[in-house]
């Protein structure tokens, strides 16, 4: 039977059962933009996959046990020494199964490519504004995954029962121990009584093969099925509006690009897992708990939580009989609580600020959006302080710094630091508009000099090409914020009544700052050639009073 | 400031509701020029070129030109580069097959045989992938023609009548259920839902004991003896005698015991005379006074502490015997042993306790009394 | 429009910022790396001296030890450390210290195997101490690996890290990696505690004890790394190094690849 007549009727008995055919069709045929960015997400659909597949292999072997046994296995400095199950039947798939830690180092570098990933997806939404109506279900959904994603990856880690890892749990029962009125009960009932106790890895595995990927597995369900439906946001360029998506359909393009992408990740695993050894709980040895190594961290996703832990000041406050251990709560739970918490809220602050409840699928350049991006750098900064820190007793110890100075210096910087990278990428950012008005407004020069009857040089200069210039004039202006009532009753418009009205429109002006946009584009039939006889732009508050305007891209004037 | 749509006008399928003025509502220009260009969505102004994805069920005739074409634009190209991804494809075979070999012969069991099975295993799957993954896009690059084609976006917001045909429908139902006019029978089913949604929490209550006093004490009391950790030799106050001179112990018979060992892990550093800062005599298990060490519960200028870190518990075992600080690995607190382990930096807030010790009759060093406060990180209860 | 604004078009503007930028950079580290610089004030005092290790003694440590080696306010006294003492600081380079730091750390020697004896056997005349042990003291045939295993990771690992690779201690010292200590050095080490290590004597720790923990040690080193690369064996930091500018540089290659426009192929 050929292949043809084979295809035919499979499609055929599916199809008189299910039907589907109008359906698929139009999935088929979807239009899919094409920007590298957008691969990113992928990184982490596919790693997940691969952890969704190696973790199965490693379920067939691992005992996830914390009874004790005396290890006679083929790694010999261990011999004798008395150990965990769970911690034996790692040694047992590393060092006995052919392929076995071959198949550990895949997984637990996809762990860290998922984060890793995750990150860099979630910087791209953000700085694109790619979260902006409809997609803030998307960005909430990508908020709870990251957070599954960092306790996956934590318990997955723990599993092996090994010094290291066994140390992140009795950090991890020293902070819930710490918290105030439940703390103590709340580790009682997760370790099953004191730590470490025998019921904490058993606990962890069911949470970590079962319940989390479970809970990953139908957000990831719901985020990809929203990107299809509500269709792929895209790069400003020629042609693309806000109404349209140009690109290639699904199949067979984007199934083929998006199969080969997922062939590179697997193949950067593998590379990865075969050359650069991870996690060699081997030289860690078995956990035990009167035993401690230097340089003991997380894996990087929980970098930053080490680090608050380290950078804190020793406060606490003993108040009748009861202990407010704000050193341990306060870094486990603020910084990062804050930062999730206001980038859950960001695209709804974003709204109600600005007004803006259109639906956006162009994605914004970072440059025309210079107050978010000094937040997500600020915000980065923050974060990436606390993370350096997570690791300060190796930096001082390789980079030759005093080791209480780094944690001074993190102290410092983690406070003054994002406020000096808010300010300096926002005046980048405002730099880069300037001077992408200056190539609207002017041209790009030619380098062709010519002189003018009346003695004069001038430079020739000649309008953006068409990609260009649609990407230049992308610039949306927010709309304006709603104007009161007649100007003699000094009545605000609902929503910017009282304080909060006051704080709404302050807002208003410092999110909407940007360079103006250009009132008209060069070789749109005004004069040209000239040199710069413009003034110096001025920054104004964008829209503060003008309803939207739109710069209108002329399409292809030749330059004159 | 609202989004509201207008209406009927042009750029959509009746079906859906319609771009709002400021979005432009374009419809989406057919460029003229490169590879062939499809506008999707939109009816078109020719009238025998219907487009065939409408939702609403238009009969669709033959496009003239295929949604995407059959053949890459530059077949010359396309030769060469369909060599290359048959090459690749051939080695990924091959590759594939070593690495199924190599799982057959090269065993494990020793750290030099896993390298090398992690290495021959590795590096044929990586290499099979890797020439997978290039040849597949060279493929989706050069063999397939490249096209550009613009699809109409519709508002993600219902169209009005929708809207209100779905309101209607809800509303019908609700009606119908009796939920809303019959307030009793909705009361009390919401009533006995509420004791079943709590049922799973209830459920939990036995995943551990209840903390209780478990905290505020170790087994440490008068009598043990302090035994080195993994020697498990008890330890005369005469054989640990070298000035500087630090070791772990634990409570005799305890030492296989995690669960204990977690809180009563010590650790006893030797001092020379004048070092130590002493306070006054204390009571074993009896408050003493901070930043002092309690002479009488040290045996010839040698002090026990908790090797229990006092913020999140890691043990601490780092000791600096120039500069007399205890500090922890893990958050860097540190403790000056000298001044009855008080913190000097890091974000431990208590100071490590002190066990008190003595020896017995055969001169091993011996704990002459419990901790005088809980060890380890600090909790609610903890006063 | 601001002064600087002004002058952003400036064709030196850009190398003035990296400039600016570069000495920032350089001040900050130069400052944060200068700290500590004196050396310890407190060491275990001793010393000892024979003849030819006295001549030595006089030409190599005099300066700062004394004359006699009773300690000058530079070092301590040498009197009552052992031979074992300074066998260990100067076979790994520690001693003779060029110059004063927050600690010394290993380098080649400078002092060949005869002139090393002889100062040590001239120290440990003045005052006794601990003896260099013997080949047979430190041969690790028949240790206890797993015993060795359990007393390094309780007592030696929260300075020198799990495998020996060296860790972060207070005010710019650092306990060292162990990957080149010879058997005899680690030892001497235990036994001596050098400069900010702690001691364990040999009824502490006995010398049996302590070979089981030299067999862990130069055992673990020597052995292969399985899984690859090692990244210096300290763990989770410099594996998330490797996934950021390893791998996620490679997918965001990778994607760069199958989404570049056609160059001069497109139509």
């Amino acid at each position: 039977m050929s292949v043809d007549r084979a295809l035919g009727g499979t499609g055929n008995w599916l199809d008189e059962r299910i039907g589907g055919a109008k359906g698929i069709r139009v999935l088929l045929r979807k239009i899919f933009p094409d920007h590298w960015t957008f691969l990113l997400g992928e990184i982490n659909l596919y790693s997940f996959i691969i952890l969704l597949l190696t973790g199965t292999f490693l379920t067939l072997w691992f005992q996830p046990s914390m009874t004790d046994v005396v290890y006679h296995g083929s790694y010999v400095p261990l011999r004798g020494v008395r150990m965990s199950e769970a911690y034996a039947s790692t040694l047992h798939i590393s060092f006995d199964v052919r392929g076995g830690l071959l198949v550990r180092q895949i997984h637990h570098w996809a762990a860290d490519l998922f984060m890793a990933g995750i990150f860099a997806h979630m910087i791209r939404i953000f700085f694109l504004g790619s979260y902006r109506k409809p997609r803030e279900i998307n960005w909430l959904i990508g908020i709870v995954l990251l957070t599954l994603g960092m306790l996956e990856g934590l318990f997955g880690y723990s599993l092996p029962d090994d010094l290291l890892s066994g140390a992140g749990l009795r950090i991890l029962e020293g902070v819930i121990q710490s918290v105030p009125i439940v703390g103590t009960y709340l580790a009682w009932f997760l370790f099953g009584g004191a730590f470490p106790g025998h019921v904490i890895i058993p606990r962890l595995y069911i949470i970590h093969v079962l319940l989390i990927p479970g809970l990953i597995l139908a957000l990831i369900t719901v985020h990809l099925f929203l990107t299809f439906y509500q269709k792929h946001t895209q790069m400003p360029g020629k042609g693309r509006t806000n109404t349209n998506v140009i690109g290639a359909p699904l199949y067979p393009y984007f199934l083929a690009k998006t199969g080969a992408f997922f062939l590179f990740v697997f193949a950067a695993l593998t590379i990865a897992a075969t050359f650069v050894q991870i996690n060699p709980i081997w030289l860690y040895g078995p956990f035990n708990p009167v035993a401690m190594s230097a340089g003991s961290q997380p894996d990087f996703y929980m970098g930053m939580l080490e680090g608050a832990l380290r950078v804190m000041p020793n406060w606490q406050w003993v108040f009748f009989g009861h202990t407010f251990a704000f050193n341990v709560f306060i870094p486990a739970l603020v910084p990062l609580g804050l930062i999730f918490t206001l980038a859950a809220f960001w695209p709804f602050l974003e709204q109600w600020i600005t007004g803006d409840r259109r639906e956006h699928h162009l994605n914004d350049r970072p440059r025309n959006a210079p107050t978010r991006t000094g937040i997500g750098i600020a915000t980065i900064t923050f974060y990436g302080i606390l993370w350096a820190e997570g690791a300060n007793d190796l930096i001082a110890d390789h980079l030759d710094i005093p080791l209480y100075w780094t944690t001074w210096i993190a102290r410092v910087t983690c406070i003054v630091g994002p406020v000096i990278a808010y300010w300096l990428t926002k005046r980048i950012c405002l730099g880069l508009q300037r001077k992408d008005n200056h190539l609207l407004e002017h041209g790009v020069e030619t380098g062709i000099i010519r002189q003018l009857p009346g003695g004069e040089y001038i430079e020739e200069t000649r309008p953006v090409d068409e990609d260009a210039l649609a990407v230049l004039s992308s610039r949306v202006a927010h709309p304006a914020l709603p104007a009161g009532e007649a100007a003699e009753t000094e009545v605000p418009a609902s929503g910017m009544r009282g304080a909060i009205g006051r704080v709404r429109e302050r807002s208003y002006k410092i999110l909407t700052e940007s360079a103006p946009i250009p009132e008209h584009i060069h070789g749109d039939g005004h004069g040209n050639g000239h040199g710069d006889g413009h003034g110096p732009a001025q920054v104004r508050s964008g829209g503060a009073t003008a309803s939207g305007t739109q710069a209108e891209p002329h399409p292809g004037d030749e330059g004159h | 400031m609202s989004d509201t749509n207008s209406p009927g006008t042009t750029g959509g399928d009746p079906g859906r509701g319609s771009w709002p003025e400021y979005l432009g509502g374009e419809t989406g220009r057919p460029e003229d020029q490169g590879p062939p260009r499809r506008v999707i969505g939109t009816p078109s102004p020719a009238a025998s070129r219907t487009m065939l994805t409408q939702p609403d069920g238009g009969d669709g005739e033959e496009l003239i030109e295929p949604f995407t074409p059959p053949e890459p634009q530059d077949p010359d190209r396309a030769r060469k580069a369909e060599r290359i991804v048959v090459a690749c494809f051939v080695l990924a075979t091959l590759a594939g097959f070593g690495f199924l070999v190599a799982y057959a012969l090269v065993g494990v069991g020793s750290l030099t045989d896993t390298l090398h099975s992690n290495l021959w295993l590795g590096g044929t799957l990586s290499l099979a992938l890797l020439l997978l993954a290039a040849g597949a896009v060279i493929w989706v690059r050069q063999l397939m023609p490249t096209v550009e084609i613009t699809e109409q976006r519709h508002p993600m917001r219902s169209a009005e009548a929708d809207r209100e045909a779905f309101k209607e429908t809800f509303e019908e139902g609700a009606a119908t259920s009796q939920f809303v006019k019959r307030p009793l029978v909705r009361r009390t089913l919401i009533a006995a839902t509420v004791p079943l949604a709590i049922a799973p929490i209830w459920l939990l209550r036995d995943l551990g004991p209840l903390p209780e006093k478990s905290l505020d004490n170790t087994v440490w009391r008068k009598g043990l003896r302090l035994l080195a950790y993994g020697t498990g030799r008890p330890i005369t106050a005469a054989e640990f005698n070298s000035p500087g001179g630090l070791i772990s112990v634990g409570p005799e018979g305890y030492l296989a015991n995690d669960d204990e060992m977690a809180k009563a892990a010590v650790i006893i550093i030797k001092f020379r005379p004048g070092e130590l800062v002493f306070g006054p005599e204390t009571r074993p298990g009896a408050p003493s006074v901070p930043n002092k060490v309690v002479p009488n519960w040290t045996v010839d200028n040698i002090v026990a502490y908790s090797k229990i870190c006092t913020h999140v518990g890691c043990p601490a075992a780092l000791y600096e015997q120039t500069t007399h600080h205890i500090l922890c690995p893990c958050h860097q607190s540190t403790f000056d042993a000298t001044q009855g382990a008080k913190v000097l930096f890091g974000p431990a807030t208590r100071a490590l306790p002190q066990l008190p010790i003595g020896i017995d009759s055969q001169g091993f060093l011996i704990a002459t009394g419990p901790f005088n406060e809980p060890v380890g990180p600090s909790y609610w209860e903890r006063s | 429009m601001s002064w600087i604004t002004a002058r952003r078009r400036h064709p030196a503007a850009g190398y003035v910022v990296i400039a600016f930028v570069l000495v920032i950079i350089g001040t900050a580290y130069a400052v944060i790396t200068s700290g500590y610089a004196s050396a310890d004030p407190q060491a275990t005092p001793n010393s000892a001296q024979i003849a030819h290790g006295r001549n030595v003694f006089l030409q190599e440590c005099a300066t700062c030890h004394g004359l006699f080696a009773e300690g000058t306010s530079q070092a301590p006294s040498l009197i009552g450390v052992g031979a074992a003492a300074v066998n260990f600081q100067v076979t790994t380079g520690r001693m003779p210290a060029a110059e004063l730091g927050a600690q010394n750390d290993r380098k080649p020697p400078r002092l060949d195997a005869a002139d090393t004896a002889a100062v040590a056997a001239y120290i440990q005349s003045l005052g006794g101490g601990p003896v260099v042990p013997s080949a047979a003291q430190v041969g690790t045939a028949g240790a206890n690996v797993a015993l060795g295993q359990q007393l390094f990771v309780a007592d030696c690992a929260a300075c020198h890290n799990f495998v020996g690779a060296g860790g972060a201690l207070t005010y710019g010292k650092a306990a060292p990696p162990l990957t080149a200590s010879t058997p005899t050095q680690i030892y001497e080490a235990m036994l001596t505690g050098p400069e900010a290590m702690p001691v364990f004597n040999d009824l502490t720790i006995t010398p049996q004890e302590k070979r089981d923990i030299i067999a862990y040690v130069t055992q673990v080193r020597a052995q292969p790394n399985p899984g690859g690369f090692s990244l210096g064996r300290v763990g989770p930091v410099t594996e998330g190094i490797v996934a950021f500018l390893g791998m996620l540089l490679f997918m965001v290659l990778a994607a760069l690849w199958i989404t570049a426009k056609h160059g001069k192929a497109h139509e």
